[in-house]
């Protein structure tokens, strides 16, 4: 009779060839909510902060990045940052009240416990932009994801060419961030906001944000290879704004998109959120347009 | 690789010396309509039980390593914090006694994307490397395609491999562990004989494979044929049940439920295998679906195990165990849809 020993997988340090300790791999942060902004009638601004300083320290991430946000016996789902990579972790999440766990987060107060896992994913690449221009065109809730870049571009304003914020919502009621609008100008940012319908107060465009985009590029005709553009909104967009930027000899890779899809895990386990068979939560969720093209079914 | 040769009636003699140990065999489980026996993995409690000239089972290994439904860790939740607690739930070591060479190199496959992947699985891990797997050599069935997958041979992922040689095993011993054991039996070094029989034996199976699939450029031709046709006629066909995604032995995609105790004291996160042909799989928040049709589901199910996979890891994630086409109440075969989507006729196997 051989009894076999138990191999226990925490105490086998040899277990994984790189990462020796496997618990690390579910780890929770625990953060608390220290702060919520409404924004609009659906959306609020959370500000979450990793409550062990020393961690919170550590917690570093690249603008474009998401983090799992866990309401214990609620669910978790997947956000991106869209606060500055210099806080570290102490983020902001700008959330909408959509599903289960986003309607409960919508009524927790200041102060919850919650969980944060991450970051994951993919990042714009801030640093490659350097000395170009940079175009970010974002619909409705595709702002949120591209607050982080704005942030880490304006932080280094000098290494950066001319910056264009294209952003279109469907009313000025579900405009998201208005009160840093001033500031971002302010910054020698150019920002064009555009709604497809106004209301008695809107004083600015109305119509598409393709519009506002043809308008940007007529002006600009050899904008070509010195821009950068990053697109963020829902899937029709994405098409009609990309096709623009090639027409206007923008290259494959210097259009970065950051796509949206279920997630179940943030790891390349759960498969919910593959494209085709790439994992949006480890090949992206920011990808080249070179590699949405090659993605079936991406846009 | 060492090899070792002994009598089939030590056969009783490894098993009871492994007896103390959990041990997993394919075991009878009746008949179907058509009065064929049917198998499947089970714990073993007699010797008499296993049956190692089983044909194939109904479902595969996956309930031991990945269970349908896992507790992954419970909270403690109180007033203003809570607190997180991990169980891999793997505490003793299993024995897998009987293995053919498909699942084996299902679980080699799973080890590529839930242990080498960037962030592996712990759970998975922890049930992995309590494994003590022998493995039997099998024999074809008319729906088997593991030879087109190039599955139907293993060469690691196992402790020890029998293939009969008609009065005796041939035993490929790939672990220290299953030398240990070998050293208890009545065995020896095979003969030159023995070497030749062992070869002849593997000829003679592989002669018997008549399912096949031609896999020469697949992922292309997915690419190619991504809007083909045949996809919807196909879609037209399939119920969405999920049916191939729970006999198959290397579908892991999976969804998280998080559920409160009544008082309010605990919650719980569990994971429960998923299919990519049920519905909702790909609806986010919001209500949008990014594969609504049942065609959509389907063919992102083959472009996943047979482009996807290979472009990750340079070997397609399907072993050709058939599983699928024998339990899809639509009839739906992975060798008739590939050879549909060359462009063979969607009745040609």
């Amino acid at each position: 009779m051989h009894k076999l020993p138990f191999v226990d997988v925490l105490a086998e340090k040899q277990n994984h060839a790189r990462k020796q300790d496997l618990t690390s791999f579910e780890y929770t942060f625990q953060a608390e909510i220290t702060n919520v902004y409404p924004l609009t009638t659906t959306e609020k601004l959370y500000q979450i902060q990793i409550i062990d300083p020393e961690e919170r320290q550590r917690f570093s991430f690249q603008p474009g990045q998401f983090v799992m946000l866990e309401l214990p016996g609620i669910g978790e789902a997947p956000f991106s940052i869209s606060s500055s990579p210099i806080r570290h972790g102490d983020i902001e999440l700008c959330i909408r009240a959509v599903g289960n766990m986003t309607d409960f987060l919508a009524r927790v107060p200041r102060g919850t416990r919650v969980g944060i896992s991450g970051p994951f994913g993919t990042s714009f690449p801030v640093e490659q932009m350097q000395g170009h221009d940079i175009m970010l065109i974002a619909g409705g809730l595709g702002i949120v994801p591209l607050r982080a870049p704005i942030f880490a571009v304006l932080e280094n304003r000098n290494r950066f060419g001319n910056i264009d914020i294209i952003y279109g919502a469907r009313n000025p009621s579900e405009l998201l961030f208005t009160y840093q609008y001033d500031m971002w100008r302010q910054f020698d940012i150019n920002l064009n906001i555009i709604v497809d319908t106004g209301d008695a107060d809107w004083q600015g465009p109305v119509g598409r944000i393709t519009t506002i985009l043809e308008q940007r590029i007529a002006a600009a005709p050899n904008m070509g290879k010195n821009t950068y553009a990053i697109v963020c909104g829902p899937p029709v967009m994405f098409k009609f704004v990309c096709d623009m930027l090639l027409k206007a000899h923008l290259p494959m890779q210097q259009i970065f998109v950051s796509l949206e899809r279920r997630m179940h895990c943030g790891r390349g386990k759960c498969c919910r959120c593959n494209i085709g068979s790439t994992y949006t939560c480890l090949e992206g969720p920011v990808f080249d347009y070179w590699s949405v093209m090659n993605m079936k079914e991406a846009i | 690789m060492l090899f070792r040769v002994f009598a089939k009636d030590q056969l009783i003699n490894l098993y009871d010396i492994l007896a103390v140990n959990h041990i997993v065999g394919p075991v009878s489980k009746g008949v179907d309509r058509h009065g064929a026996p049917l198998y499947d993995f089970d714990f073993i409690y007699d010797f008499a039980e296993l049956q190692l000239d089983y044909t194939a089972t109904i479902h595969s290994l996956k309930r031991f390593v990945l269970p349908p439904r896992e507790t992954l860790c419970t909270f403690d939740l109180q007033k203003d914090s809570w607190q997180k607690h991990v169980d891999f739930n793997a505490y003793k070591p299993t024995v897998y006694f009987g293995l053919h060479a498909c699942d084996i190199n299902a679980l080699n496959k799973l080890d590529k994307v839930l242990i080498g992947n960037v962030y592996p699985d712990p759970y998975y891990a922890a049930k992995r490397k309590n494994m003590f797997i022998i493995g039997v050599g099998c024999t074809p069935q008319p729906f088997c395609f593991c030879k087109s997958m190039g599955t139907d041979s293993v060469l690691h992922g196992f402790d020890l491999f029998l293939t009969d040689l008609g009065d005796s095993y041939f035993a490929e011993i790939h672990s220290a562990r299953a030398f240990a054991f070998m050293s208890s039996l009545e065995c020896r070094e095979p003969r030159h004989s023995e070497h030749l029989r062992f070869v002849e034996v593997n000829q003679e199976r592989m002669n018997r494979f008549t399912c096949h699939v031609d896999t020469t450029d697949l992922t292309k031709i997915l690419d190619l044929e991504f809007q083909a046709e045949v996809w919807q006629e196909w879609g037209r066909k399939c119920l969405s049940c999920g049916t191939c995604a729970n006999v198959c032995p290397t579908c892991y995609c999976y969804g998280i439920e998080e559920n409160v105790d009544l008082g309010l004291q605990h919650a719980t996160k569990t994971k429960h295998l998923y299919s990519c042909n049920l519905i909702d799989f790909a609806e986010v928040a919001g209500g949008h679906n990014f594969r609504p049709e049942s065609h959509d589901r389907l063919k992102y199910r083959y472009y996943h195990k047979h482009r996807g996979f290979v472009e990750a890891f340079e070997e397609s994630l399907c072993v050709g165990c058939g599983r699928c086409g024998q339990s899809c109440l639509a009839n739906i075969t992975v060798p008739e849809v590939i050879a549909s989507v060359r462009g063979e006729g969607a009745n040609h196997a």
